[in-house]
């Protein structure tokens, strides 16, 4: 899919005409941009979109007013890193399209492309929403495959759900990676070097079906690494222990073009400034600490508030089912380190940034799309949750499959069988 | 104790005997020693930390049984709590810590771990918590499989856990026993161990052990599981009883043979016999529900399930049934037996009178057992269950240590108990409080204002990240 599609894709077509006007009144707005956090404020919300955030702002006659007084506004929340949409139930029921097995028209995974495989009726759309993710970045998880392919952001409303196909590549150059490839890096690496260099040798040019090709990649994953090598579309790399982060900081010298991101960067922590340096952010679960495998040694809560402290911009949000556990892992980041605005961005503004979305997504500005959560206190805070969650415009439902099954279990003592009991 | 009680019983028989034939009456055929099987062959070695005399005043205490003082103050000694009170005079001598703005809560017990059994770093040679042998392996002991440098300890610890039950795996029917320790790992796994805790037995329920074993000879269903079970059971019910045929005949006089062990139905008997208590992982409601009848089947008590997803479905019958439900917050959806989990599980199994315990069965839960309440109480007040965060510690630490036969020793902030307790720093039902003091039997075994003194494993020692934060 060319730009100018995507364009569309994330624009206009996203948004329901038929939404209605909203007044949030009177929260403490977290805008994510150049307005700042502003005490008693009001958003208007226009058609799909945001109108304006401020101070004493009145209220159009239409508008329907949220009352949002001692509660807190922010963006919608971005999942960073998930499978939403790819995978109800992991294991041992069924198909999950998270998971692929090598077959000769993708050898190296990168031509796999989510965006076909999204199943918008996934509870656990819903399950999220309901916790102020609005948003959320998904792609494979198991492929065993050099590239794991082409991932997709994807809204949580009630609208399109696609939002940005070909939104990013992932790419593993930890253990796991070096596993699949072989059982070294010293292949690993090889044959990604090799990957872009064939792409490279394209310049921008796609491979048609007719045309001699004597690389050793698919032409399919061919053309779709054109995007990466061009820097249109961002490449994951999951690096955890230092030397292989190293690896990923001299692939971005070699490759300034390539629009690099790490994941996880466990230690990162240690040359926290030489990440800044490179401008590559680091999407990342602030809470494992434990030394799982022999490139995770230095593993700390304190990560995520060390890359922050040297510049490194820091997403959090790496889940599926739980994705709505974010805030909490976020909020201990904070605990340990991160300043809460850049907890806060770390769900939002960061996340939006990191996949292009940021015209569009990731604060509360005039024109952008109207993603906004008025919560009863701070987000961070585990005993806290949201009490509206507006997407393209639209306030949803707080409601799921799980508080379907809470409302008809809270009274156990019944006169019929429970699948009677119609909550 | 029991290797020395054994061996008085041995010369007691003999003297008897002796006695006997210097009286000059007819000599019986010669009765051999009662056969007595020691129950605890490795004891514990536990050593607490020296203790000193404390006070923490000006703190807002939750007792862990319900109830909640409001700048009050708690005095430790010797390793156990002296006083609870609104104020206390610090006795000579003794170390007052200024709890202003903090809260002094039990020290929390998880229930639910495998550290040490699937420790860190996860190498294959590290796995050793599921026997994946047969679908009963009563025979096995988590204890011998614990590597007491799992540097997950030290992390649990810093999130204020002070003892926690390590079980088997759930690939089989039935795991194996589980134990309960101290959260002082040192060079041996006897080392700590909890002093006259119960053994434990780890049971589960559903699909793990029918996708262990449907192509290993099975179980390959639930009902294969099931039959499994009833047939353990009758085996152990079986072996119970020669063993009492033996203590009669011995009694009455006669010489019998004692049964050969068998170690496997030497700990299901332990459960027939109410020494060994029962925990369950078992996710569906129905599930827990035939379990209900067969443990009326064999006349046994299951201690806990474990997991409990859909506990809130039959929260009424668990109550009725005194069995405990242990349960995290908001995991679901990862299999199918985990599909219909709900945030409020465990404030609606609270709500039901029944026993609910807030486990972890991770080695990242485990380091914020006190968020996971938190969640699940701010869940349950939204749906209108009207908890306090007072009664909320229970499912911390009373329950998880009545689940484990161990509430007469801690658990709860009472003179008498042992001062497994934490400070934290502020309101530990919020994501930014930290256990800033966590003591055990009254020794500081971790103060996150002192850097120098934070345990290291073994494993971690010239390792990157050594000593830092974590």
């Amino acid at each position: 899919m060319n730009k100018t599609a995507i364009a569309v894709l994330t624009g206009l077509l996203a948004l329901s005409a038929q939404a209605e006007n909203l007044a949030v009144v009177g929260g403490y707005v977290h805008t994510l941009s150049e307005q700042g956090s502003l005490e008693n404020a009001t958003v208007l919300i226009k058609e799909g979109r945001i109108q304006s955030v401020g101070q004493n702002l009145p209220v159009p006659s239409g508008y329907r007013v949220i009352d949002a007084s001692g509660k807190i506004v922010t963006p919608g929340l971005i999942g960073a890193y998930t499978s939403l949409g790819l995978v109800e139930v992991g294991s041992s029921a069924g198909t999950v399209d998270a998971s692929y097995k090598p077959r000769d028209y993708s050898p190296a995974g990168a031509a796999l492309d989510v965006s076909y495989a999204i199943n918008p009726d996934s509870t656990l759309l819903p399950v999220s929403r309901i916790e102020g993710f609005t948003l959320a970045a998904t792609g494979m998880a198991n492929t065993q495959t050099l590239f794991k392919g082409r991932g997709a952001v994807i809204s949580l409303g009630d609208g399109d759900k696609l939002i940005k196909p070909g939104a990013f590549m992932t790419v593993s150059v930890d253990n796991h990676g070096a596993d699949d490839m072989g059982g070294s890096r010293a292949a690993l690496w090889p044959e990604l070097e090799n990957a872009v260099q064939e792409a490279r040798s394209r310049k921008g040019k796609p491979l048609s079906a007719a045309e001699e090709w004597h690389g050793s990649l698919s032409k399919a994953d061919v053309n779709a690494l054109l995007a990466v090598v061009s820097g249109d579309m961002p490449l994951i790399m999951d690096a955890r222990r230092l030397a292989d982060i190293r690896q990923v900081l001299a692939f971005k010298a070699r490759y300034p073009d390539i629009r690099v991101v790490l994941l996880k960067a466990t230690e990162g922590w240690r040359i926290a400034a030489e990440i800044a340096e490179a401008g590559i952010p680091v999407i990342l679960d602030p809470e494992p600490n434990l030394p799982y495998s022999f490139d995770q040694l230095g593993a700390t809560l304190a990560n995520a508030g060390r890359l922050s402290e040297a510049g490194v911009a820091v997403s959090i949000g790496v889940e599926t089912h739980n994705l709505r556990l974010a805030t909490q892992h976020a909020g201990n980041a904070v605990a340990n380190g991160l300043p809460w605005q850049d907890g806060l961005a770390a769900l939002t503004i960061n996340n939006a940034r990191l996949f292009g979305i940021d015209k569009e997504y990731g604060s509360l500005e005039a024109g952008k799309v109207a993603d906004l959560v008025v919560w009863s206190g701070d987000p961070l805070e585990v005993m806290v949750a949201p009490e509206h969650v507006v997407i393209q415009g639209e306030e949803i439902v707080l409601e799921s499959r799980q508080t379907k099954l809470r409302d008809r279990y809270l009274e156990l003592d019944q006169d019929k069988p429970m699948s009677y009991v119609r909550p | 104790m029991k290797q020395n009680s054994t061996h008085r019983l041995l010369v007691l028989a003999a003297v008897s005997a002796g006695l006997l034939s210097a009286c000059g009456q007819q000599a019986k055929p010669e009765q051999s020693a009662l056969v007595e099987i020691d129950k605890d062959p490795y004891p514990s070695t536990y050593q607490p930390l020296p203790a000193q005399a404390t006070l923490i005043t000006n703190v807002t205490v939750l007792d862990g049984k319900g109830g909640r003082l409001d700048k009050g103050a708690v005095l430790f000694k010797d390793g156990k709590i002296v006083q609870v009170g609104q104020s206390i005079a610090a006795p000579e001598g003794a170390t007052v810590i200024d709890g202003e703005g903090k809260w002094v809560t039990p020290g929390i017990i998880d229930v639910h771990s495998h550290l040490g059994v699937y420790p860190t770093p996860e190498t294959k040679s590290h796995s050793d918590g599921n026997e994946m042998t047969n679908p009963v392996t009563a025979q096995v002991w988590a204890e011998h499989s614990i590597w007491p440098q799992d540097p997950g300890f030290r992390r649990a610890l810093a999130g204020g856990v002070t003892a926690l039950q390590i079980l088997p795996g759930s690939a089989n029917l039935v795991g194996g026993r589980s134990v309960t320790v101290k959260n002082l790992p040192d060079r041996t796994i006897q080392d700590m161990k909890f002093p006259g805790a119960p053994y434990g037995l780890k049971m589960a329920c559903g699909e793990n052990p029918k996708r262990v074993y449907g192509d290993k000879g099975g179980p390959a269903t639930r009902m294969g599981n099931v039959a499994g079970y009833r047939q353990a059971w009758a085996d152990a019910q079986d072996y119970q009883e020669k063993w009492e045929k033996y203590r009669r005949e011995h009694k009455e006089g006669k010489n019998p043979t004692p049964p050969k062990r068998d170690l496997r139905l030497e700990t299901l008997a332990g459960v027939l016999d109410g020494e060994i208590l029962v925990h369950m992982h078992c996710y569906r409601a129905d599930d827990m529900g035939t379990m209900l009848d067969l443990m009326k089947e064999f006349d046994y008590q299951i201690a806990s399930f474990q997991h409990a997803v859909e506990s809130y479905k039959i929260a009424d019958r668990l109550a009725e049934n005194n069995v405990c439900s242990a349960m995290w917050a908001d995991w679901w959806g990862f299999k199918m037996e985990a599909y219909d989990g709900i945030r409020e599980n465990i404030p609606m199994v609270h709500k039901a009178n029944a026993c609910a315990i807030v486990h972890s069965d991770s080695d990242l839960g485990i380091q914020r057992l006190n968020q996971e309440a938190a969640k699940a109480l701010g869940d349950g007040q939204r749906a209108g269950i009207d908890i306090s965060r007072a009664e909320a510690w229970q499912w911390l630490s009373a329950n998880p240590a009545k689940s484990l036969g161990i509430y007469d020793q801690t658990g709860s902030l009472e003179p008498g108990k042992n001062a497994d307790l934490v400070l934290w720093s502020s309101d530990p039902f919020s994501t930014y409080a930290q256990a800033e003091r966590v003591y055990i039997d009254g020794g500081l075994a971790f103060d996150r204002q002192d850097p120098a003194s934070w345990p290291v494993q073994d494993f971690e020692l010239g390792q990157p990240g050594e000593g830092d934060v974590k």
